[in-house]
């Protein structure tokens, strides 16, 4: 088994255990290239199944390119996919002007716990990484959270030899994080390998590709001339800037993301 | 990125405060291994809280853990060398943190153990140690560390490695490198120290190469977990992954523990390039088998030689890291491999302070952070192997409630076991292993116990008073000194169980739980036993303060069989 034999085989068992543990469960795809990987894991763990929904949670503000390659997607894999707007908050005007901490708590974070009230999930499975910032690095794989989908971070439960947090009150549900232990150059190595479908935003243009992809008024492109997979994996190896440097929402505090992601957000 | 690289997972412990942060943080600064704007950002997180900079808070990325200086939770960072790839991996030192300690250590193939030069061995560096020895990571590095504190002297160095060393050895834990170093100054961490000349070993960045990964978990005994069974389509799929060994289409194999015998006929796959005939150690996997069984989650698929255990009592060392403590007559939740089973604890045998490696013995609890020996019985049986032969297979985790509670190994074979068998009389019980047999075992040249059928005894059952190694009278008592207990059997029937004090002699033999004549003859003798036991004020519960040669006679009514192999061709086991 090489490298990313290893890091395939631990998420199957991750999402497996998921699958067999909760009777209600989804999975978050936010289009990018993470949980894009954590969609064709799923289809390798279930032999070509998805045996569960697809969630996104659309904010209105995401990039057009996104939307078109979610709905394309969605109906060559046959996809049960729930897109969830939370109207409430955009009826009364929300928007990355009225500050971009409380925009994202808003229409994602609370966007998501709407899901998770009407559907009952008692797990939800995200594409997180723990080398994308530092309150993801601390994350377990089975991560619980309460009715408000709050994570008490400071007493995490103990996770040792594969065998995860499956017993919680009703109410609470579980984030599981099948990727938790891949890194950046990971995912584009799996991506090239495995021949996997991307939206092209990643892939540079007149100069300029993204990195990481999120809302459009928040989210910034790179300079770059990568226009393949294996053209973007040298690119990263040869960085030394952070991946999520042109999410404008981790730089509005030197605790944003732990702040938010207490709250509930991804 | 050349993906036929390894990865080798190494965690670093220690005492709060010894530096294991700053150690993993200038080491990453060393190398280049962290991202642009990590420095700064920790730059302007000390400015704003007007403190020095630490290279801790690279790795202490929580607000609360930069605020007081501490680590919280175990953090997971990666970098390379030119051999291979790294997980380091970051543990709190608080005692209140040991349960992320363990989650961080659990996943690791080595370890740093940090000790602070000046301040020397603490608590949390031997209990540190201790976990690793029962996570059965045997691989270990000591750095000594803030070697500038102490004008990087070799003789203190010396005398923290004998110290340590000394500890260290009584756990079967043999550190393979002790290193002088001091991370803040990043002495000896990526590059040779000059304020060491004494020193003629590696920098910790050369030594960490040094470290060997362990091989060949494919040509282990196989063991596959049944995860799931899956029914998408018109195949039939029992999905899993091979913690050991290694799968062939047309295999025959044993599925545990209710023993069926099938062969392989399928190897599932959905993406093409994931087609094989052999599957092994670390894969997860789907196969369909020829004989259609009802299989479900929990069982295990081994070859038909080389089967698992499939037993419901054994022997196991445990940490707890439980809220409320592990006790007796309560319920818990046992998770071993894919199997989940009730579980109760029969025996508490020692609970172990970890920092002393004192033992006390009659220890009714197992509070937080306690280590202990337990006898435990799950509700079904389970299969599993024994630590020392699998790790994958013979470690598991409790549950109390909803929380994970404690980790432990299987250490226990059946000859080890204490309770066999059991009288009863409504609340009170009694262990007896009277019924045992023992035998000189040839091969091994010692004499072996070999546990009889568990079985409880009630008031009125009849019990086997005469077996292939003892012969017991039809009248006789039995005294179990841990309960204050004795039991009195008239006409091979079980007829009462009375306390000890009040318990009068009545002109019959009296054995001990283990079926030793206790030499007395009369009520008078009686009396002086009695009268001996009483010098004690505590009598110590595995150790009656009772001369065992004066008043004890093994083979009064025993004798020792002997036979050629091993026990379970000679008498039938419990497991």
């Amino acid at each position: 088994m090489d490298h990313l034999d290893r890091l395939e085989a631990q998420s199957i068992f991750i999402l497996r255990e998921a699958y067999k543990k909760f009777g209600k469960l989804g999975m978050l795809w936010s289009i990018g290239k993470d949980s894009t990987v954590l969609l064709w894991l799923a289809k390798k763990a279930f032999f070509g199944h998805c045996p569960f929904p697809l969630i996104h949670v659309d904010t209105t503000y995401k990039i057009p390119e996104m939307i078109t390659f979610r709905d394309r997607v969605a109906k060559e894999y046959n996809l049960d996919l729930i897109v969830h707007i939370n109207e409430e908050a955009l009826q009364e005007g929300m928007g990355p002007e009225k500050g971009r901490l409380v925009c994202c708590k808003a229409l994602k974070t609370d966007g998501l716990q709407q899901v998770v009230t009407k559907y009952e999930f008692e797990g939800l499975i995200l594409g997180i990484r723990r080398d994308e910032e530092g309150s993801r690095s601390k994350e377990r794989v089975f991560s619980e959270r309460n009715k408000d989908s709050e994570w008490d971070y400071t007493n995490q439960p103990p996770e040792l030899w594969d065998q995860f947090k499956t017993d919680f009150p009703k109410g609470n549900h579980i984030r599981v994080h099948p990727i938790l232990h891949w890194n950046e150059i990971d995912i584009w190595s799996y991506i090239a390998r495995e021949k996997i479908p991307l939206v092209d935003l990643y892939f540079a243009k007149n100069g300029k590709r993204y990195r990481s992809l999120g809302c459009a008024p928040c989210t910034g492109q790179i300079e770059s001339t990568a226009t393949s997979v294996e053209e973007i994996i040298e690119e990263l190896k040869n960085t030394t800037v952070s991946e999520r440097a042109g999410r404008a929402q981790d730089q509005e505090d030197s605790y944003a993301m732990q702040k938010l992601r207490k709250d509930g957000y991804m | 990125m050349d993906i036929a690289r390894e990865t080798l997972n190494i965690v670093v412990v220690g005492h709060v405060d010894h530096g294991k942060s700053t150690v993993i943080g200038r080491l990453l600064y060393d190398t280049k291994s962290l991202p642009e704007g990590a420095i700064e950002k920790v730059k302007r997180i000390s400015r704003e809280k007007g403190k020095p900079f630490e290279y801790a808070y690279l790795l202490d990325a929580f607000e609360e853990e930069q605020k007081q200086g501490i680590t919280i939770d175990t953090t997971r960072l990666q970098f390379q060398t030119a051999k291979r790839d790294y997980v380091i991996i970051d543990a709190p030192g608080h005692k209140e943190f040991l349960k992320n300690m363990i989650s961080g250590a659990a996943s690791a193939e080595a370890a740093l153990l940090i000790i602070d030069a000046q301040e020397g061995i603490q608590e949390q560096s031997r209990r540190h140690g201790y976990i690793l020895s029962l996570l059965g990571i045997q691989k270990v590095y000591v750095l000594v560390n803030k070697m500038d504190l102490i004008d990087y002297s070799r003789d203190k160095f010396n005398q923290i490695k004998q110290e340590m060393n000394d500890f260290l050895h009584n756990l079967g834990v043999y550190p393979l490198k002790y290193i002088p170093v001091a991370a803040f100054f990043g002495e000896n961490i990526a590059h040779p120290s000059d304020k060491m000349p004494w020193y003629q070993g590696e920098s910790l960045l050369t030594a960490i190469d040094l470290f060997e990964k362990e091989q060949g978990l494919e040509n282990k005994p196989l063991r596959f977990p049944i995860q799931d069974v899956y029914k998408f389509d018109s195949r039939r799929i029992i999905a899993g992954r091979i913690e050991t060994g290694t799968l062939q289409v047309g295999d025959e194999i044993l599925i545990s523990p209710s023993n069926k015998v099938t062969k392989v006929k399928s190897i599932e796959y959905w993406a093409d390039r994931d087609k094989r005939q052999s599957v092994s150690a670390g894969m997860s996997v789907g196969i369909t088998v020829e004989d259609e069984f009802f299989n479900q989650r929990g069982e295990f698929i081994s070859h038909v030689h080389n089967a698992p255990f499939s037993a419901d009592t054994f022997k196991i060392n445990l940490f707890w890291m439980g809220r409320q403590a592990l006790v007796k007559n309560r319920e818990y939740k046992l998770k071993l491999a894919t199997q989940e089973v009730e579980c109760e604890i029969l025996s508490i045998v020692k609970v172990v302070d970890a920092t002393t490696l004192a033992a006390a013995e009659n220890a009714e609890r197992v509070k937080t952070n306690d280590v202990a020996e337990v006898v435990l019985r799950s509700k079904k049986k389970i299969c599993f192997d024994e630590f020392k032969n699998n790790q994958h297979t013979g470690r598991f985790v409790i549950v109390d409630g909803y929380d994970v509670s404690g980790g432990g190994i299987i250490s226990g074979l059946v000859e080890q076991i204490q309770t066999t068998g059991k009288f009863v009389k409504h609340e009170l019980e009694m262990a007896v292993n009277c019924f045992d047999e023992y035998f000189f075992v040839r091969a091994e040249g010692a004499v072996k116990r070999a546990a009889g059928r568990a079985r409880v005894f009630h008031i009125g059952d009849i019990l086997p008073a005469v077996g292939k190694t003892y012969e017991y009278p039809a009248d006789f008592d039995v005294w179990d000194s841990q309960a204050n207990l004795v039991a009195k059997i008239r006409k091979t029937k079980l007829q009462d169980l009375v306390p000890w004090r009040e318990y009068q002699y009545e002109a019959v033999p009296l054995l001990d739980t283990y079926g030793a004549a206790i030499l007395i003859e009369s009520a008078a003798d009686l009396a002086k036993l009695k009268g001996e036991l009483d010098l004690g004020a505590e009598p110590d519960k595995e150790h009656p303060p009772v001369p065992a040669d004066k008043w004890f006679k093994f083979t009064q009514y025993r004798n020792i069989g002997y036979t050629d192999t091993d026990l379970t061709a000679a008498c039938e086991y419990h497991i």
